[in-house]
């Protein structure tokens, strides 16, 4: 899923400050499966921004919502005699809603949230980069372990010196995570598939990745 | 035909030392000009580093070039931390029209440990990538892209580094095999502090054949105090210093109340433990020399080399 961050309300009322009606719009996607911006936390920011607002001596009339893709104009078109009436739009969906909203839509539509990666539950509360998108996938090479977004300096031929005594990589701002070219080695011995850690790995093409540019998916048959 | 004076030196067979010369905080190319004057006479080639420890620094193919203009075989660090693979290749190209052939390839250090933790990094290509990038430059006259060079090819001879000290320590001597069959020419290994780990990576070596053909020489570094001991034991990762080299240089300064003079033991130390891991590295069969590191310490070499007898 895509893993987002509520940002710091200070933030938010920063930007929400030359604003007097708003739409705080959530998102039933990822953004709720991963608590930052489903249906709760819509209610939560609401609630919060409203009580600073008013000791400001400053209120805000607030609408609260959730569509159930923010990255889909079927959904937001819903709200859209809401959308419409309003000063702005405070999104809580990933950084695709509020691109999606913008386009659609001639207010200001604001970012409640940083979106940060694709992620799995490492555990309840815990989220993990695991895909980094670079669009030319080679899990089938690395025991289904990926070294473009589990590696710091995504490495393609082993470990670089790093790697502390116990396993875990010299870069850790969240806290130690175990390297990510320890990980494929010992599955890789499991899989009876060293070999592919053996043999030259070819440079990367990164147009597949976002250096070529934005990137876009085209289904002819699915054209209307 | 390589011109490069250390691959003479490796190629003769003698015991070679390289140092590692590190470029200035600032634009002063008295610095080098200084380090140069203290590393001449006592080693075969001098090593730049690039951006060590991802903290920003005189440009590593400067101070190579000054190097250069002062008479010594200068060793080119160039990292894929700052450099896409389009700068890369044009600095292989400026470094060789400048006079340096000798490069050491290396992914370099994150940036999240310098000055400028803010910073993309890019490491478009890894250390491995870097070193056969280099090979295909000069021995097929073609760019990563299968593009052609138009005219002289960079003749550089190629290095690149390991570390027998970081896990899966197995697969170590393997990585090695990768670089050497990328291209690498000579290798430069990371300080070597515990000996017998050391002996155990090199059998491995040894065993996968690649003693002919490549020419390791061993990472060594003095001590200066203690307290760095214990700092390199306890948090620099990738650094294997047993508990009887911290206990040496802590027993080295006791007893003595003048700080000046204690600083000095340390010191005296932290040499003699280096020349002795020297002396222990050349009695391993497929170390070709040393590669001294003294970090900003510069002034330890002369004495390392001479008291080792390598000169």
């Amino acid at each position: 899923m895509i893993v987002a961050d509520q940002k710091p309300i200070e933030e938010i009322l920063q930007m929400l400050e030359p604003y007097k009606r708003v739409l705080l719009l959530g998102c039933q996607s990822c953004v709720a499966v991963c608590m930052a911006g489903g249906e709760k936390e819509v209610g939560l920011l609401a609630s919060a921004v409203r009580l600073a607002r008013t000791s400001q001596g400053r209120p805000i009339e607030i609408t609260e919502g959730v569509v159930k893709r923010q990255c889909d104009d079927e959904f937001n078109d819903l709200w859209r005699e809401t959308i419409e009436q309003q000063e702005a739009v405070l999104s809580l969906a990933c950084g695709v809603g509020v691109n999606k909203l913008s386009e659609r839509f001639d207010l200001p539509i604001l970012p409640a949230l940083n979106t940060k990666f694709f992620g799995e539950v490492e555990r309840q509360g815990i989220w993990t980069e695991v895909c980094a998108g670079c669009g030319n996938c080679i899990l089938h090479m690395t025991g289904g372990i990926c070294p473009i977004a589990r590696c710091a300096k995504n490495l393609l031929n082993g470990p670089c010196g790093g790697v502390r005594a116990d396993g875990t990589c010299e870069v850790s701002r969240n806290g130690p995570r175990p390297c990510a070219w320890v990980l494929i080695y010992e599955r890789l011995g499991k899989l009876n598939q060293r070999k592919n850690m053996e043999q030259l790995f070819a440079a990367k093409d990164w147009s597949s990745d976002r250096h070529g540019g934005p990137r876009r998916r085209i289904r002819e048959d699915m054209l209307l | 035909m390589i011109d490069s004076t250390l691959k003479r030196a490796l190629e003769s067979k003698r015991f070679v030392v390289t140092a590692e010369c590190g470029p200035p905080k600032s634009a002063d190319r008295t610095v080098i000009e200084k380090k140069a004057q203290l590393l001449k006479d006592w080693v075969d080639a001098a090593n730049v580093t690039d951006n060590q420890t991802a903290v920003t620094r005189m440009s590593s193919l400067a101070a190579c070039a000054i190097l250069k203009s002062l008479g010594l075989d200068p060793v080119f660090q160039i990292t894929c931390r700052d450099r896409n693979r389009i700068a890369l290749q044009s600095d292989i190209l400026g470094a060789y029209a400048l006079g340096i052939r000798n490069v050491l390839c290396l992914t370099g250090d994150h940036q999240s440990f310098g000055n400028h933790p803010q910073a993309k990094g890019v490491f478009d290509l890894d250390s491995v990538h870097l070193i056969e990038t280099v090979r295909r430059m000069r021995d097929e006259g073609k760019f990563l892209s299968g593009d052609e060079l138009t005219g002289e090819r960079p003749a550089m001879f190629i290095g690149a580094v390991e570390n027998p000290f970081a896990p899966p320590y197995e697969f170590r001597a393997l990585r090695l095999k990768k670089k050497v069959e990328a291209g690498a020419q000579f290798i430069q290994t990371q300080i070597v502090y515990n000996i017998q780990r050391f002996r155990e990576f090199m059998a491995r070596v040894g065993d996968l054949g690649l003693l002919d053909k490549v020419y390791i020489l061993a990472g060594v570094s003095p001590i200066k105090t203690p307290g760095a001991a214990r700092y390199m034991r306890d948090n620099v990762p990738g650094l294997d210093v047993p508990n009887e080299i911290v206990e040496r240089m802590e027993a080295a300064g006791k007893g003595i109340e003048d700080k000046k003079a204690r600083a000095e033991a340390w010191r005296q130390e932290g040499i003699t433990i280096c020349v002795e891991i020297i002396q222990q590295l050349k009695e391993i069969e497929g170390v070709s020399g040393v590669h001294i590191m003294a970090i900003e310490w510069e002034e330890a070499v002369p004495e390392i080399v001479r008291r080792a007898g390598l000169r």
